[in-house]
């Protein structure tokens, strides 16, 4: 059978399209990756371009009530420029960032859990416990602390030029043991098994074992995690922007918006910190969703009559 | 019992010297003891005297226990911004953070245990299914925009609420505290509602999947068999087992709990750590952010050794060694 | 004289996504005061679930479809939930089959045994204990009074087992339901635990119907048993006659298969194939396509359970109509 008739007749296609909040996530989610990367094309304003940006524009309400206009829909923020537009530049870097860091993450994890896993002993402990102390701190505790580090060690203005890299490389150093601890799991639980044993006394080497053999088994439950971890980094990379330790305000990504519409809010300009706030639970909140049903799909256990 | 004790503590001890590595190395290679001491306008001979006397250019290692040896009795250097000791600093603006955390946790466990238990009892009720609803939304709002969001609607839309401070605080042996003013409690309620937003969630999902975890297992069967009333089954025999992995999850989300408080007391401009955290880092005052990254490891340490120990005393499986 | 325990026609069915599945399949037998049954069958037949109906406690989706039970006047099938809990751990005691599971690891034995006897009766702490102390000596379990401050995780396998069994005779019930007691315990043990059942259902006059799969352990304690596969009934009888001269294809198979009934040495002897998953249910006999005796009718009609020698005896078995019987 080919594989796209394979994948067509699998269970996951088929509980996919009959689960109403799934195939809805899905859409929405597809919408607004869509919109946030076509955002150069799409989007009525530029946002970087100082030139078409004028401050006398500033604190411009949405288009619907008294005092905005056509020319900015959504109004637009404390600097003059389009809300919409730069909402939307702000959600692609949001995801960009997001999706970079999950990659890292999972790179990281992925090699540590197999390593420690497979060979186990002195190494697979402390590895373990250093994974178990960084996740006790919690990931966003980690994330702000790595943040903090950085900014406090290369200064304000280097830590701004290179924020997307740097961000990604902290979301990404803060949640590798998420995925080492499930890789590794899978990896115990897989060299019980009868097929590692008998590969070894063949006496393929380790790495082509672990990675030819155990890994493809390992997949199922990195994919499950995978997209929890992608809203989870979307939601830490909105908290450091918000505190400072993120996007500057020069190129926002969702969390900076929020953290300088945040003041403004007691002026009534409500507007700067609610779209921007509005999308990104719309983001966090349908990528969950569906990480809640892969897990309700691809985990065994909870098979449910 | 004992030994579980010991192990316990051995383990956190550990840790603690894993921090305080990572403390010092961070400290050693970004901050600069020097200026904090004598500031910017100093020639570089000085300096380098002063480096010398200080004993800045030793070895590594040196340093190290020179470090562990001056922390352990209270010494973690000076806030260059405050100019007073760093831990003073900390000590000081301790109380508007642990008072914080405290009042989120009794809300947290007031509202997540009860509800948690219901829709463990009742999973396919309406109600059930509404509150699963708020939690995955609940979860996926970010804790500074529940913070935000509750300052328009109950600062600046209906003003019943203030937005921001302690409010009126007394002083009890040191330690200031906004939980015997009414106008210390008014200004508690926004933070640490949104504080406890983000992890109720986290519990009452917790709660309720143990809980029904527990209710299918043959010793919940037997109690049924055994014709027990129903609320002795769920409140006695159910929840006593559901008690063990939440306190064990509960002292994990701890951590969690120390990130938020950074995020909440930046909102509501709480003269907390957290606060004081992003100031510090705001004006390189590196011998402060270690500091704070000290007593929170310090914190931690403590705060989940406890729950271990607490864990081991309420678990009669750990408490008493039996047979097979 | 009236019987103490009479199941009429019961059936039992689980509601699943994709329709209803029958777990019990119009199922009727007696029990009278002090008399001791086994029910026997493979894992799946419905024995559990035919033991659990009667006190009501199928886990859900399950519920009783149709049938009467009666007990003391009373049908169980049709009582609200406030009177069938007062009659679960009070007239009828229930034994499962794992004792580590059965008991809550977080509370003492003591708290465990006082609950069962305050729950139904009108009694004090110290009243209560002394009557646990009581039924802990009655299991021979050595110094009570110390033993009901301990959790399950201090004793043995077989401890908790007698501890379970002493739970169950707290409030002298007139029926015991044992549930597989002695499957998740050591060989050894398993004799032991099987004798005290017997001397205590026979001092007492305790009714009791044991369920398993284990025909040596259905021997030793039984006066009768009912055989089931599939959710129906296929044979019942005494205990003796039926070891003795097996009627059903599959009786005679469960018994051939004990070890023991053949030469040592030689293979021991299995019914080929499985039971069927309840979902997908032969037509005719359920037994038919493992039967070494089948006929073609077997794959038409489903047999019916007819009387053969006297009330005594049932089979359902076209082979038995065969042979000569005696009508009712």
């Amino acid at each position: 059978m080919g594989t796209l008739a394979r994948i067509k007749k699998s269970y996951l296609l088929y509980s996919f399209v009959r689960d109403p909040v799934a195939l809805t996530c899905f859409i929405i989610v597809s919408i607004l990756f869509l919109i946030s990367f076509l955002s150069p094309f799409i989007a009525p304003h530029n946002p970087y371009e100082s030139a078409t940006i004028n401050v006398l524009d500033a604190e411009t309400p949405p288009m619907w009530m008294e005092g905005g206009t056509d020319v900015f829909i959504l109004g637009t923020d404390s600097q003059g420029r389009d809300l919409l537009s730069t909402l939307l530049f702000g959600m692609r870097i949001s995801i960009i960032i997001g999706c970079c860091a999950v990659l890292l993450q999972a790179f990281l994890g992925v090699i540590i859990g197999l390593v420690s896993g497979y060979i186990g002993g002195r190494l697979d402990s402390f590895l373990m416990r250093m994974a178990d102390v960084q996740l006790s701190f919690s990931t966003m505790m980690v994330a702000i602390f790595l943040g903090a580090i950085f900014q406090t060690a290369f200064g304000v203005a280097m830590y701004e030029r290179f924020a997307v890299v740097l961000l990604v490389f902290i979301i990404g150093l803060a949640e590798w043991p998420q995925y080492a601890r499930t890789v590794r799991a899978s990896v115990l639980g897989e060299k019980q098994k009868e097929y590692v044993e008998a590969a070894r006394v063949i006496g393929l080497n380790p790495a082509r074992i672990m990675l030819r053999h155990v890994l493809p088994n390992t997949i199922s439950p990195v994919l499950v995690i995978s997209t929890v971890q992608v809203a989870n980094a979307i939601m830490s990379e909105a908290a450091l922007s918000f505190l400072g330790l993120g996007m500057p305000v020069t190129r926002p990504s969702l969390g900076s918006l929020i953290n300088s519409g945040f003041e403004f809010i007691f002026s009534g300009s409500w507007w700067i910190t609610l779209f921007p706030g509005i999308f990104l639970v719309l983001l966090i909140l349908v990528i969950n969703l569906l990480g809640d049903w892969l897990r309700d799909v691809l985990n065994p256990k909870l098979y449910k009559g | 019992m004992v030994a579980f004790t010991v192990r316990r503590i051995a383990q956190g001890i550990f840790v603690m010297l894993i921090i305080s590595f990572l403390c010092f190395t961070i400290q050693h290679a970004i901050g600069d003891p020097v200026r904090d001491i004598v500031g910017i306008s100093v020639s570089a001979a000085e300096r380098e005297a002063l480096r010398e006397k200080m004993g800045l250019n030793d070895p590594f290692l040196t340093q190290y226990i020179r470090f562990l040896g001056k922390a352990a009795q209270g010494d973690v250097g000076m806030s260059f911004f405050f100019k007073k000791p760093a831990l003073e600093v900390i000590i000081s603006k301790a109380p508007a953070t642990l008072e914080l955390v405290f009042v989120s946790s009794v809300i947290i466990v007031l509202v997540s245990v009860p509800l948690g238990i219901y829709c463990a009892i009742k999973p396919k009720h309406l109600m059930t299914r509404i509150i699963m609803g708020i939690s995955i939304v609940g979860v996926s709002i970010p804790v500074f925009l529940t913070a935000i969001m509750l300052i328009y609607i109950f600062s600046v839309e209906l003003n019943w609420l203030p937005s921001y401070g302690r409010g009126e605080l007394v002083t009890i042996a040191g330690w200031k505290s906004g939980l015997f003013t009414i106008s210390g409690i008014r200004h508690l309620i926004l933070p640490s509602i949104a504080l406890s937003s983000i992890m109720l969630p986290l519990f009452i999902r917790l709660i309720r999947s143990q809980m029904m975890e527990i209710l299918e297992t043959e010793y919940i069967k037997f109690a049924w068999a055994k014709g027990l009333h129903k609320r002795r089954i769920w409140f006695v025999h159910a929840f006593k087992n559901t008690l063990l992995p939440v306190i064990t999850v509960g002292g994990v989300q701890l951590g969690t709990m120390i990130a938020f408080t950074i995020l909440t007391e930046t909102v509501f401009q709480w003269q907390g750590l957290g606060f004081l955290f992003i100031e510090a880092v705001e004006r390189a005052d590196t011998t402060l952010l270690v500091a704070y990254l000290m007593v929170v490891g310090v914190i931690f340490v403590v705060v989940n050794t406890v729950v271990d120990l607490i864990y081991g005393l309420v678990n009669p499986m750990v408490r008493i060694q039996g047979t097979r | 004289m009236e019987h103490l325990l009479e199941l009429q026609n019961i059936v039992v069915r689980f509601a699943l996504r994709f329709g209803d599945l029958t777990a019990v399949d119009d199922v009727s037998f007696t029990l009278d005061r002090g008399e001791r049954m086994g029910l026997v069958g493979e894992s799946g037949a419905g024995k559990s679930v035919t033991g659990f109906s009667i006190i009501g406690l199928i886990s859900r989706p399950g519920y009783i479809a149709s049938g009467r039970i009666l007990f003391e006047g009373k049908d169980l099938a049709h009582l609200d939930e406030e009177e069938l809990r007062n009659i679960r751990g009070n007239r009828i005691s229930m034994i499962f089959q794992d004792p580590m599971m059965t008991l809550n690891p977080v509370l003492t034995i003591g708290t465990q045994m006082i609950e069962t006897l305050k729950a139904h009766r009108d009694i004090s702490d110290n009243d209560a204990e002394a009557m646990a102390v009581d039924r802990l000596k009655m299991v021979h379990i050595p110094s009570p009074e110390k033993r009901l401050n301990q959790y399950p995780h201090e004793f043995s396998g077989g401890m908790r087992q007698r501890i379970v069994i002493a739970i169950a005779l707290l409030t002298d019930p007139a029926l015991i339901i044992a549930d597989e007691p002695t499957t998740a315990l050591d060989v050894t043990i398993q004799a032991e635990i099987l004798d005290l059942l017997l001397e205590l259902c026979e001092s007492a006059k305790t009714g009791l119907i044991l369920i398993t799969h284990d025909l040596a352990v259905v021997s030793q304690v039984t006066e009768k048993i009912t055989v089931l596969y599939a959710g129906k009934i296929v044979e019942t009888g005494s205990t003796g006659t039926i070891i003795r001269d097996p009627m059903h294809p599959y009786t005679r198979g469960l018994i051939n298969a004990l070890p023991g009934s053949g030469h040592t040495g030689d293979r021991l002897n299995q019914i080929p194939g499985m039971m069927p998953n309840l979902l997908s249910i032969p037509p005719g006999c359920s037994f038919h396509p493992r039967c070494p005796f089948r006929m073609d009718i077997c794959s038409k009609q489903n047999p019916v359970l007819t009387y053969h020698q006297g009330l005594e005896r049932q089979v359902a078995c076209f082979l038995m109509e065969n042979r000569g019987r005696g009508c009712i």
